[in-house]
């Protein structure tokens, strides 16, 4: 008998099959190919074809197989061995034992982070559009344990005076950078800020020794220029910072800023004072010390009656390569003590993020060291720089970022989003990332 | 493992304090085996006498890490991956480095793949003295055609002694590159349910490690594993999905989480290396640099979180440098002291013309230091003052680093400022705030070298010896 049908008409005939009734069915005879259209094949063509083709001899010997007919030694035979069984039939694994997948979740978690807001509305007598929440975590970041009640914030960095930085941050700051209000509004409306951090580093007796009363004057503006919160930073000079920090607490009377900060080495009670004073929070900075960030968070709340909801802990951050290990690791301490019930470590975390431009790899044009494989253009690899450095800490526990670079922030906002699960995407077909064009 | 204290391993030594082992008791053994820093095979008398053949056999499982160790490649190129004992690094420490593997696909020119897998092998960086490198090639079946397949690894094995992965659901396709490759022991990729039989019978016939591949199916990825290893294919690799984006990278990363954390709890079933898959990225982004970006950020989350193995695409140093960095970070063993001596160091050969230079005790800036003059030829002498292991910037904002710490380092350290010609102290220029307080209390000159030591060089150059 002679078959001729077209290659749909056969694959349509097969799909059509029910396995179960194929008793008696015999296919015979050449099957022949009718390829229409002339001109010959072109290999797009040959090779959809022979895709189906080959799909049909499958199914084709699939029928064999099931009447009967040893398909797999004629295969064998004919194509020199390749697609055989590559050990004999007896000693393939017959079936997959049945597994279930359980884990718990750690019942050791049952302290949650406290909830500090930031920035005050109309409502509270603020004039902020909006407020941030930070912490109230009760497992580590991301964690299937339970849900993060909030997601990670970036707070942007504002200078009250010209400073030196690298090349590809500056670009992006040179029409604002005498000008602390513009340059937060910048952040704000252009890079998608979600605070603003300003920082008086002009009061430093060695740099220009702004008056604290002068310096204020700068918190106004930028109070003025932008609605989100702010954090207001000093020169981390610990002789004059208390002094700054009050006057510039004063003029934010009602805003809820962060004041940042408050450390081992300078008059912590003056700080401290002037956040409660005037209804702010206080950022307790310690440099790496777990028992240093205990020992100030104490004195804070017993010392000088910060109320819990007032304190960020700030534990030092270390750049990528630069001792990002000792960041990582005190962080991820502090925030697994917290969660187990340290009471004088239950706090959110804030990173001065921004510290990986001080890694050369982040600025620098090429390597100081002949030896070193080309670094490549340093415009790539500083906000990638920033971005691990803040994404290591995310997962450490870190709540809120204070960053530079603006293609840093969208992407550190980005990914720490996504792991949060505010993000959505197209689905991806992962399985066929093996042959994927790239 | 199954003991966390030296008393528990002790019980299984022999006893007599012998040294053998190079240490002074049975007991100070006992306490390297229960840091990972010696294993029972160390103990000479333990291996070789029969009468302690029971004792070493029950050690050497109650010593057994929870993850298992799977060895890909062979000879001096094998990375071993897995073998964790613990969720946190702060915890003990974590061993075997993340590996991380580069693609390269069939359907390359040879001339093209044969430049890939060199700037792969070549790729190196200068870290506090020694170079972070890549580990392994993946090779990619893209063409599904096992010649094609055999011909590329064929050529990739000629180039490189990197260990391989070979890529491909496709049973024929992975046997033909076995064939060319076995011997170099690569991790087959993958299993997964429609293929696992065959590709089980390959790791089996071949003696190779082997993925299995369950995207977002914990419980098919566990049942594959579990019947592997009951099979005789211990040597394991769980691949559970990376999903680039969304939600579903949420999902991977939690899947990460249940999976290792179920191992080190107990469950002997799922307590395999894990793969990543950062490759993923570059179906979720068309431009290079956002590919390459998200790519690194992926790589960065499963480098901190638990991934033993992953297979990248990108191979631009702006990607290369960070993940390499963030991989030494994770695997630092945090127990390594944070600071050096304080002294002062001669780098090369230094005379009374030399400077004398001034950097903190942390041992990361103290090496830094140390490696960009050394590798530069420059002489001189390098100050480390002891910061409490904090670096110069925060030293100085925090009061480690000050006029009085200078003074008394140099001091402490019996150092003759008299018998340098010139009588000048270089801070680093990250404390250049300190130099009057410096000179008042020193009274020496003070000049402020470059803000970060890799300029040193060109400083030098510019400014030693000093101007009367």
């Amino acid at each position: 008998m002679s078959n001729k049908m077209k290659l749909s008409g056969l694959t349509d005939l097969l799909k059509d099959l029910d396995v179960e009734s194929l008793e008696g069915v015999s296919i015979e005879g050449d099957i022949e190919l009718d390829i229409s259209g002339g001109g010959g094949l072109n290999p797009a063509m040959a090779y959809a074809l022979g895709h189906e083709a080959a799909q049909i001899s499958m199914h084709v010997a699939n029928i064999a197989r099931m009447l009967g007919y040893p398909v797999d030694q004629l295969f064998a035979a004919s194509m020199g061995g390749l697609p055989q069984a590559p050990v004999a039939g007896a000693s393939r694994i017959p079936e997959l034992l049945p597994a279930k997948f359980d884990v718990s979740k750690m019942s050791e978690w049952a302290t949650p982070i406290q909830e500090v807001t930031l920035g005050a509305t109309s409502a509270d007598g603020g004039s902020r559009k909006n407020t941030v929440t930070l912490g109230g975590e009760n497992a580590l970041p991301y964690y299937f344990d339970a849900e993060m009640p909030h997601r990670n914030y970036v707070t942007m960095d504002v200078f009250d005076m010209p400073i030196s930085m690298a090349k590809s941050v500056k670009e992006n700051y040179g029409d604002v950078i005498n000008d602390p209000a513009e340059w937060a509004k910048k952040a704000v409306r252009d890079f998608n800020a979600d605070m603003i951090t300003i920082h008086l580093i002009s009061t430093d007796p060695l740099i220009n020794d702004t008056p604290a009363r002068e310096a204020a004057k700068v918190v106004e503006d930028v109070l003025q220029a932008v609605d989100v919160p702010i954090v207001i930073g000093g020169s981390g000079n610990p002789q004059k910072d208390p002094e700054v920090l009050e006057r510039a607490a004063e003029v934010a009377e009602g805003e809820r800023v962060l004041l940042a900060s408050a450390s081992l080495n300078l008059d912590y009670e003056r700080v401290a004072k002037a956040a409660t004073d005037y209804g702010h929070a206080v950022l307790s900075w310690t440099q790496l010390e777990i028992n240093a960030q205990k020992e100030l968070n104490r004195k804070l709340m017993k010392q000088c009656n910060v109320p819990r909801d007032s304190i960020v802990m700030d534990p030092t951050t270390a750049a990528l390569g630069y001792g990002l290990d000792y960041a990582y690791s005190n962080m991820e301490r502090i925030r697994l003590a917290g969660l187990m019930g340290d009471e004088e470590l239950t706090f959110p975390m804030s990173s001065g993020t921004t510290n990986a431009w001080g890694a050369r790899e982040s600025w620098m044009k090429e390597s100081p060291l002949k030896q070193d494989s080309d670094w490549g253009p340093r415009e790539y690899r500083g906000p990638i720089w920033e971005i691990v450095t803040g994404l290591t800490l995310a997962l450490a526990g870190n709540d809120m970022f204070m960053m530079m670079h603006p293609t840093s922030v969208q992407v550190l906002k980005e990914i720490t989003q996504t792991l949060y699960g505010s993000i959505e995407a197209e689905e991806i077909d992962i399985t066929k990332w093996i042959g994927a064009e790239v | 493992m199954k003991i966390n204290s030296p008393l528990e391993a002790y019980k299984f030594l022999p006893g007599t304090n012998c040294g053998e082992c190079g240490e002074t008791s049975c007991m100070a053994f006992a306490s390297h085996l229960i840091d990972r820093s010696l294993k029972a095979t160390d103990c000479i008398p333990l291996v070789n006498e029969s009468k302690y053949k029971k004792k070493y056999d029950e050690l050497v499982t109650l010593l057994a890490p929870e993850i298992r160790e799977v060895v890909i490649g062979v000879g001096d190129n094998a990375i071993s991956i897995g073998g964790d004992d613990v969720l946190h690094r702060h915890k003990l420490t974590f061993f075997n480095k993340t590996a991380l593997a580069y693609d390269v696909w069939d359907t390359m020119e040879e001339a093209d793949l044969v430049e890939r897998v060199n700037k792969i092998q070549d790729f190196k960086k200068f870290y506090v003295g020694d170079y972070l490198t890549l580990d392994m090639i993946a090779v990619r079946s893209v063409s599904n055609d096992p010649e094609k397949f055999a011909a590329t690894v064929k050529k990739v094995v000629e180039t490189t002694e990197f260990p391989l992965v070979l890529c491909s659901f496709e049973p024929a396709v992975l046997r033909a590159g076995l064939e060319v490759s076995a011997e170099k022991r690569p991790l087959l990729y993958a299993a997964n349910k429609d293929n696992w039989q065959e590709v089980a019978a390959l790791a089996q016939e071949f003696n190779v490690p082997v993925t299995v591949f369950a995207p977002n199916d914990l419980d098919l990825l566990k049942s594959m594993a579990k019947t592997f290893a009951d099979n005789g294919i211990e040597d394991v690799v769980l691949d559970p999905g990376t999903f680039p984006t969304g939600k579903g990278l949420k999902t991977t990363l939690n899947n990460f989480l249940k999976i290792r954390r179920a191992g080190i709890n107990g469950d002997r079933d799922i307590a395999f290396p894990i793969m990543a898959v950062p490759f993923t990225a570059w179906m979720a982004h068309d431009d290079e640099v956002s590919a390459s970006y998200w790519e690194t950020v992926v790589a960065s989350i499963f480098t901190i979180k638990y991934g033993d193995i992953m297979i990248m695409h990108s191979i631009e140093p702006y990607a290369l440098m960070p993940q390499l960095h963030i991989r030494d970070t994770m695997y630092t063993d945090p127990r390594k002291p944070v600071t050096v001596d304080p002294a002062v160091y001669e780098i090369g050969s230094p005379t009374a013309d030399s400077p004398l230079l001034i950097t903190t005790n942390f041992a990361l800036t103290y090496y830094t230091v140390e490696s960009d003059l050394s590798s530069n030829g420059v002489d001189c002498y390098l100050t480390a003052i002891d910061t409490d292991g904090i670096g110069v910037e925060a030293a100085v904002a925090g009061g480690q680093l000050t006029a009085a710490k200078i003074k008394k380092g140099l001091d402490d350290a019996g150092f003759d400022m008299e018998k340098l010609t010139h009588k000048v102290i270089v801070i680093p220029g990250l404390a250049a705030r300190l130099q009057g307080d410096v000179e008042d209390e020193t009274g020496a000159g003070v000049m402020i070298g470059p803000a970060d030591s890799g300029r040193l060089p060109g400083w030098m150059e510019q400014n030693w010896p000093p101007q009367k």
